[in-house]
C-alpha cells in the first residue's frame, strides 16, 4: 500500500460526541483517514456508524468535537464539504418512479456536468445496468438498486465517498460486485469511508479498520495491527474450512447465475440482463 | 448563486413533476371529490338551499363553485405532503442535502410541482362546472384575478403541506392536516349564506379565511367590483404563506439538529 504522506488527511475526526436525548451514541470518537485509502468503520447494529456518517456528510450536527473533511470543517464550511463528498446512505436512495438512467441523469444535472446523458450511459454500462436503464428503479432487485445507488454517488468524481453499510441485505454475488466497485474507486484515487457489520468485508476491503463500540473507537489500525492484538496460536485448522459463502459461490458460480433479489426486490426475481453481460439488452 | 438556485430548482421540479405525470390518478383523485361535492350539492341539496338575494340572479353552481375550488386545493396539497414525506423517508432528501446544490431547491421543487398539479385539477373542476351550467360575467382581467387568488391560496396551503410532509412520521400523518382544510369551506359562505347560521357558528364562519376568499372569488366571477373582503382574503393568504414558509424553513433546518 503506497499511500503518499499527504499533507493533511482526507478525514479527521476528534472528540466527536452526539447524543439523542439521554442516549449517548458517540462518546468521544476520533480517527483519521488518509487520502486515497479505504477506511472501514466496523461496528454492530446500533453502534453509531450511521450517526458518524451523517455528521461527516453534513446531515447532522455533532454536540461537540470536530470533524473535517477534505480540510473543511463540517460544522462551519458545510458547503465546501458537500463539494468534496458523496454519500451512499444505509438505504438505497434512488427514485423508484424514475428509470435507472433518469436517476443518473438527475444527479449529473445537479452536479452541473456538461453531458448528463453520456455520464449516465457510461455508468449504466460500468455497473452492468445497461439492460435495465430504461426500467423504473422500483422494479429493480436489491442488488441492482444498490449498484444504481453507488453509481449515482460516483457522478462528478467526488474525492471522498461515504458508503454506509453498502452490502447489507445483498446476496453474496451482489456483495462481491459492490466490493469490486469500491476497490475500483480507491484505485482511481478516491478516499472511501465505509461502515460495515461484517468482519469479512472490512478484512477484504479496508486499508485501515476502526472498531466502533459503545460510542468509542476500541481499536484502529491495519488488519495486521488488529491481528496482532490476539494471541497468534488460535488460527490453525479452522482456516482451511471453506466458509458457507465459498460453498455457495462454488455451487452457484460467481458469474453465471441470475441475481436473486434478496431484500425488497419488488417481487421480481433477478435482473437477467446482468447475468449474460452485455449480451442481452432486452427491456421489459 | 441565484442562477445555480434556479437551475437546481428547475432540475428538481422536472423530477417531481414526473411523479405527478406518471401517476395522473393523483390529479384525477384530487378533482373527483370536489366534482362529486358539486354534483351532490347542485342536483341533490341545491333545490332546497336558499342562497338569498346575493345570488338570486345566478344558479347554485355559480354560487358554490368558489368554495369547491378551495376544496380542490385542500385535497391537492395532501398529495404534496405525501410526495415530500416519501422523499424524506426514502433517503432521497439526504442525498440532495449532502450534495452541493442550492439550499431549499428541493423544497421549492415540491412547491412548484404542487402549484402545477393543483392548477391542473382546478382547470378540470372548472371544466365540469361549465358543463353543469356555470355562467360568469367575468372578463379576462377578472379571470386573471381569480387565478391570482387561487395561486396565492395554493402556495399558502402548499407551504402548510411542506411542514406536514417534513415533520410527519407516518404516511397518514403526512396527509391528515388536509382534513380540516377540506372541512373549512363547509363552515363558511361557500355553500350557504352565513346569515343562515346560528350565532357562534356564524361568527366563526364570517371570521375564518375561507369566507373572505370565497366572497372575493364569487365577486370576481359575478363581475362585481371587489370590496373589503378582497383585502381580508389577500391578508389571510399572504399571512398563512409567510408563516407556513417560516415554519417549513425551521422544520427543514431542525432535521439536522
Ligand atoms: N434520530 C434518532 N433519534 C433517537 N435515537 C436515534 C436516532 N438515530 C439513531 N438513534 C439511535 O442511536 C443509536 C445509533 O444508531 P446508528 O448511528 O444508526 O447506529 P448504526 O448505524 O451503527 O446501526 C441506536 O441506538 C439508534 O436507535
Ligand atoms: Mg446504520
Amino acid at each position: 500500500m503506497s499511500i503518499a504522506p499527504a499533507a493533511d488527511p482526507a478525514i479527521r475526526v476528534q472528540g466527536l460526541r452526539k447524543a439523542y436525548g439521554e442516549l449517548g451514541v458517540l462518546r468521544g470518537v476520533g480517527f483519521e483517514v488518509a487520502r486515497g485509502s479505504i477506511f472501514a468503520l466496523l461496528g454492530s447494529n446500533g453502534a453509531g456508524k450511521t450517526t458518524a456518517v451523517r455528521i461527516l456528510s453534513t446531515l447532522l450536527r455533532a454536540d461537540s468535537g470536530t470533524a473535517s473533511v477534505n480540510g473543511f470543517d463540517v460544522a462551519t464550511r458545510p458547503g465546501r464539504v458537500r463539494e468534496s463528498i458523496s454519500l451512499t446512505g444505509q438505504f438505497a436512495a434512488v427514485d423508484g418512479i424514475l428509470t435507472g438512467r433518469e436517476n443518473l441523469v438527475l444527479v449529473a444535472r445537479l452536479r452541473h456536468l456538461r453531458n448528463p446523458g453520456r455520464v449516465a450511459d457510461e455508468l449504466l454500462a460500468r455497473f452492468s445496468l445497461d439492460g435495465a436503464g430504461g426500467r423504473k428503479a422500483s422494479t429493480y432487485s436489491g442488488g441492482m438498486r444498490r449498484r444504481l445507488d453507488i453509481a449515482m454517488s460516483l457522478i462528478g468524481n467526488p474525492s471522498i465517498v461515504f458508503l454506509d453499510e453498502p452490502t447489507t441485505g445483498l446476496d453474496p454475488q451482489a456483495r462481491i460486485e459492490v466490493w469490486r466497485s469500491v476497490q475500483e474507486m480507491a484505485r482511481g484515487g478516491t478516499t472511501v469511508l465505509l461502515t460495515t457489520q461484517h468482519l469479512q468485508e472490512a478484512e477484504e476491503l479496508a486499508d485501515r479498520i476502526a472498531i466502533l463500540h459503545r460510542g468509542r473507537i476500541l481499536v484502529e489500525g491495519t488488519l495486521e495491527d488488529l491481528r496482532r492484538l490476539l494471541p497468534p496460536a488460535r488460527v490453525e485448522h479452522v482456516e482451511k474450512q471453506p466458509s458457507l459463502e465459498d460453498v455457495f459461490l462454488a455451487l452457484v458460480g460467481e458469474d453465471g447465475v441470475d441475481e436473486v433479489g434478496v431484500d425488497d426486490g419488488a417481487g421480481e426475481v433477478g435482473g437477467g440482463e446482468r447475468a449474460a453481460g452485455s449480451g442481452t439488452r432486452g427491456r421489459r | 448563486m441565484v442562477t445555480r438556485f434556479l437551475a437546481d430548482t428547475a432540475t428538481l421540479t422536472g423530477r417531481s413533476m414526473k411523479h405527478v405525470t406518471r401517476s395522473p390518478d393523483t390529479i384525477i383523485t384530487t378533482a373527483v371529490m370536489p366534482i362529486a361535492i358539486m354534483l351532490l350539492f347542485v342536483y341533490v341539496f341545491g333545490g332546497a338551499i336558499d342562497t338569498g338575494p346575493e345570488a338570486a340572479s345566478g344558479s347554485y353552481v355559480d354560487y358554490m363553485l368558489p368554495g369547491v375550488l378551495l376544496i380542490t386545493v385542500a385535497m391537492g396539497v395532501s398529495y404534496t405532503a405525501f410526495r415530500l414525506f416519501t422523499d424524506v423517508q426514502g433517503g432521497i432528501f439526504d442525498r440532495f442535502d449532502s450534495m452541493p446544490i442550492a439550499r431549499s431547491s428541493a423544497l421549492w421543487a415540491h412547491v412548484l410541482t404542487s402549484l402545477a398539479a393543483n392548477l391542473t385539477s382546478l382547470v378540470l373542476v372548472v371544466g365540469v362546472a361549465l358543463l353543469m351550467g356555470f355562467q360568469t360575467g367575468a372578463g379576462g382581467l377578472d379571470w386573471l384575478a381569480v387565478a391570482g387568488v387561487l395561486v396565492l391560496f395554493t402556495l399558502a396551503l402548499t407551504w402548510v403541506a411542506v411542514v406536514a410532509g417534513l415533520s410527519a412520521r407516518t404516511v397518514e400523518g403526512a396527509s391528515v392536516f388536509s382534513y380540516p382544510l377540506i372541512f373549512l369551506p363547509f363552515v363558511s359562505s361557500a355553500f350557504v349564506p352565513t346569515t343562515s347560521m346560528p350565532g357562534p357558528v356564524r361568527w366563526f364562519a364570517e371570521n375564518q379565511p375561507v369566507t373572505s376568499i370565497v366572497d372575493t372569488v364569487r365577486a370576481l366571477f359575478a363581475g362585481r367590483p371587489v370590496d373589503g373582503s378582497t383585502w381580508t382574503a389577500l391578508a389571510w393568504c399572504v399571512g398563512i404563506l409567510v408563516l407556513a414558509h417560516a415554519f417549513a424553513m425551521v422544520t427543514y433546518r431542525r432535521k439536522s439538529a
